[in-house]
């Protein structure tokens, strides 16, 4: 196992660079030039202005500059915030536990509700569960997460009062009473992340497991005498969650896509909402320190589905 | 693999044969199949009504979009006005109708581009063995691994002021919003297009073709891309409404169009603030959305039962 999750680590390793690549091309071919207020300024005689850019190497071919980027990224240089007036790096690491926790939290919720609901829709394909169970599937699916966020503060903030829709990390609380505020505070965007992956997640299940059901190991444990709970959990998801692990890795690039949205809507203060006010600030060094992170996670999770991977198909594993 | 259960109860319906076999096509056989599939006719029907309200609907609901009226602010739905007003007094439902015009189009329009680029890497690496294919599923794998909201937002911050001189304010979002989306979705494309591709050209019949003396491009244009066409029209229906939420999203976030062009995502980005006094304005741009990509997801659906026996996902 231990050299499997190393081979997994070195195969991560390329796509981090080649999104790295994607990112400082983009930043390069994107118009618009860092030096450009100098070159209309006047003031600055045009010997210190080449000497400007010899010195920041702006002319020096793209290779090169890609180089001294990463090497920076690599030491921890990730720049400094204009707007924030802080190191990105400082800024980015406040913010990426409310980030994390948000979205662990929804996916645990999503896993939660769609495992469930797909094995029992799919012990009993056809039926009225299943019917409904698809359709909802399908509702949820198409429902845009940034409509059903403010479907729900309408209803549990304007309405009925229960839950605040700001999201506040500065809660003045002790105790239960913290956990408490904390846990109110995170219901509805939890709840909205959660909701929208379950409800492809349920297909996913729902489908894998019909795969596996009618194969003729499962008539075997059955007639073996084994109780009908442990024929299904033993048997019949351990081996349907494989293709489902693949598929929720595939969707992680989704997932944290709502994230940014969710945030938005709560005003959560994560790396989402925190990308959204540096675009709209200009605020250069932020967004391409934010959009890496959100590379480096992805990558992050796909490696750990792979690891899950290996747990629960050992053969992947040896190979 | 004895008594294998279906994903979708439509498969494997015997044809009636009544006498002597009738001939059927492939193309009433398919909808034969999708009619069966109720919730997807609904569909059809459904965003028909959504398509032609947006495409006619500015022309017998001549309201301009941009009417601003201080004494009518915040409306709820009334006969003048059937969807209420905005903040500026401004008829939504005339809004409304211009926005959809934009979210299908960026819709439709994302798709093509996101169906013709995976189907041109998917094609030349399912037909060119060794390092070409290796290299262009890397890249596939790659791009699948990229977060698409981030990178559309970079991309679209980095390229909108150099588009917007170019061609102008909206044709130019509306290129880079279609190019980009479509840009981040062509990937499940690719790899079902190689899928069909590698299964396909080992066929006896693209075997007889060749032994015929047909070339690689008539070979591939003739005989194995109509063939691998089916779950490509498939994805190629959730792409769009993949892209009708992309879209919304952008404008949600206040990044999509510029704030005088009012995509349903935009509307709802600007009806957030006035949830407590307007909700009318948020719910019928929601609504909208909704439907739209319930519609959308529900054709695809009976379009994958109809066209395509196994599960694409």
């Amino acid at each position: 196992m231990g050299k499997y999750i190393l081979r997994r680590l070195i195969i991560a390793l390329p796509s981090l660079l080649g999104i790295s690549l994607i990112l400082f091309v983009l930043l390069a071919l994107a118009p618009g030039d860092p030096f450009g207020e100098l070159a209309t300024n006047t003031n600055i005689p045009p010997e210190v202005r080449a000497a400007l850019r010899v010195k920041f190497g702006i002319d020096d071919p793209i290779l090169i500059r890609y180089v001294r980027w990463l090497v920076a990224m690599l030491q921890g240089d990730w720049g400094f915030s204009f707007s924030s007036r802080i190191d990105v790096d400082k800024l980015i690491l406040q913010r990426v536990p409310t980030t994390l926790f948000v979205v662990g939290s929804s996916q645990i919720l999503a896993l939660a509700v769609a495992l469930p609901v797909g094995v029992y829709a799919a012990m009993r394909p056809y039926s009225i569960f299943d019917q409904i169970a698809n359709t909802l599937a399908f509702v949820g699916f198409s429902l845009p997460t940034f409509f059903t966020g403010l479907l729900l503060i309408l209803i549990f903030s304007v309405n009925l009062g229960w839950l605040p829709f700001v999201y506040r990390a500065d809660i003045a609380a002790t105790g239960w009473h913290w956990y408490w505020e904390n846990f109110k505070q995170a219901i509805m965007p939890v709840a909205v992340l959660g909701l929208f992956q379950a409800a492809s997640y349920t297909r996913y299940v729902r489908s894998a497991v019909l795969d596996v059901i009618r194969l003729d190991y499962v008539t075997t444990a059955r007639s073996k005498g084994l109780h009908e709970g442990k024929v299904i959990v033993k048997h019949v998801v351990r081996n349907a969650l494989i293709p489902v692990v693949t598929l929720v890795a595939l969707q992680m690039p989704a997932v944290f896509g709502g994230a940014i949205v969710t945030e938005q809507i709560f005003r959560i203060p994560g790396i989402g909402s925190l990308l959204i006010t540096a675009i709209l600030a200009n605020d250069t060094p932020v967004i391409m320190a934010v959009t890496f992170v959100f590379a480096c996670l992805v990558v992050v999770f796909n490696l750990l589905a792979d690891i899950i991977y290996g747990w629960l198909d050992p053969r992947i594993s040896y190979h | 693999m004895a008594g294998l259960t279906h994903a979708s109860p439509t498969i494997d319906v015997a044809v009636p044969l009544e006498g002597r076999p009738r001939r059927i096509s492939p193309g009433f056989e398919a909808w034969r199949k999708f009619r069966r599939h109720r919730m997807a006719v609904a569909s059809v029907v459904i965003l028909t009504v959504l398509t032609s309200a947006v495409v006619l609907g500015p022309l017998i609901w001549r309201v301009p979009i941009n009417e601003i009226d201080f004494t009518a602010r915040l409306t709820s739905p009334s006969w003048q006005h059937p969807f209420g007003t905005d903040d500026l007094g401004q008829d939504l439902l005339a809004r409304m109708l211009y926005g959809g015009r934009i979210s299908l189009a960026v819709g439709f329009a994302a798709m093509a581009v996101a169906i013709i680029a995976g189907t041109l890497i998917g094609a030349i690496s399912g037909i060119s063995r060794g390092s070409v294919d290796a290299v262009l599923m890397w890249v596939t794998d790659l791009f699948l691994a990229l977060p698409q909201l981030p990178l559309l937002l970079l991309v679209i911050y980095l390229f909108r002021d150099f588009l917007k001189n170019l061609v102008g304010p909206e044709a130019g979002v509306f290129i880079l919003i279609v190019m980009v989306i479509g840009g981040f979705r062509w990937m499940p494309v690719a790899r079902l297009v190689r899928a069909q591709f590698l299964s396909l050209r080992e066929k006896e019949f693209v075997e007889a073709a060749r032994a015929l003396g047909a070339t690689t491009p008539r070979l591939v244009i003739r005989h194995i891309l109509p063939n691998s066409l089916g779950p490509v029209i498939v994805a190629g229906t959730i792409d769009v409404a993949a892209a009708i939420i992309a879209e919304s999203t952008l404008s949600f976030l206040g990044l999509g169009f510029p704030p005088d062009i009012p995509t349903w995502g935009r509307l709802l980005f600007d009806a957030k603030d006035y949830l407590d006094i307007a909700p009318h304005w948020a719910l019928f741009a929601g609504a909208a959305i909704f439907l739209t990509v319930l519609a959308i997801n529900f054709i695809g659906d009976g379009l994958r039962d109809a066209l395509d026996p196994r599960k694409v996902m």
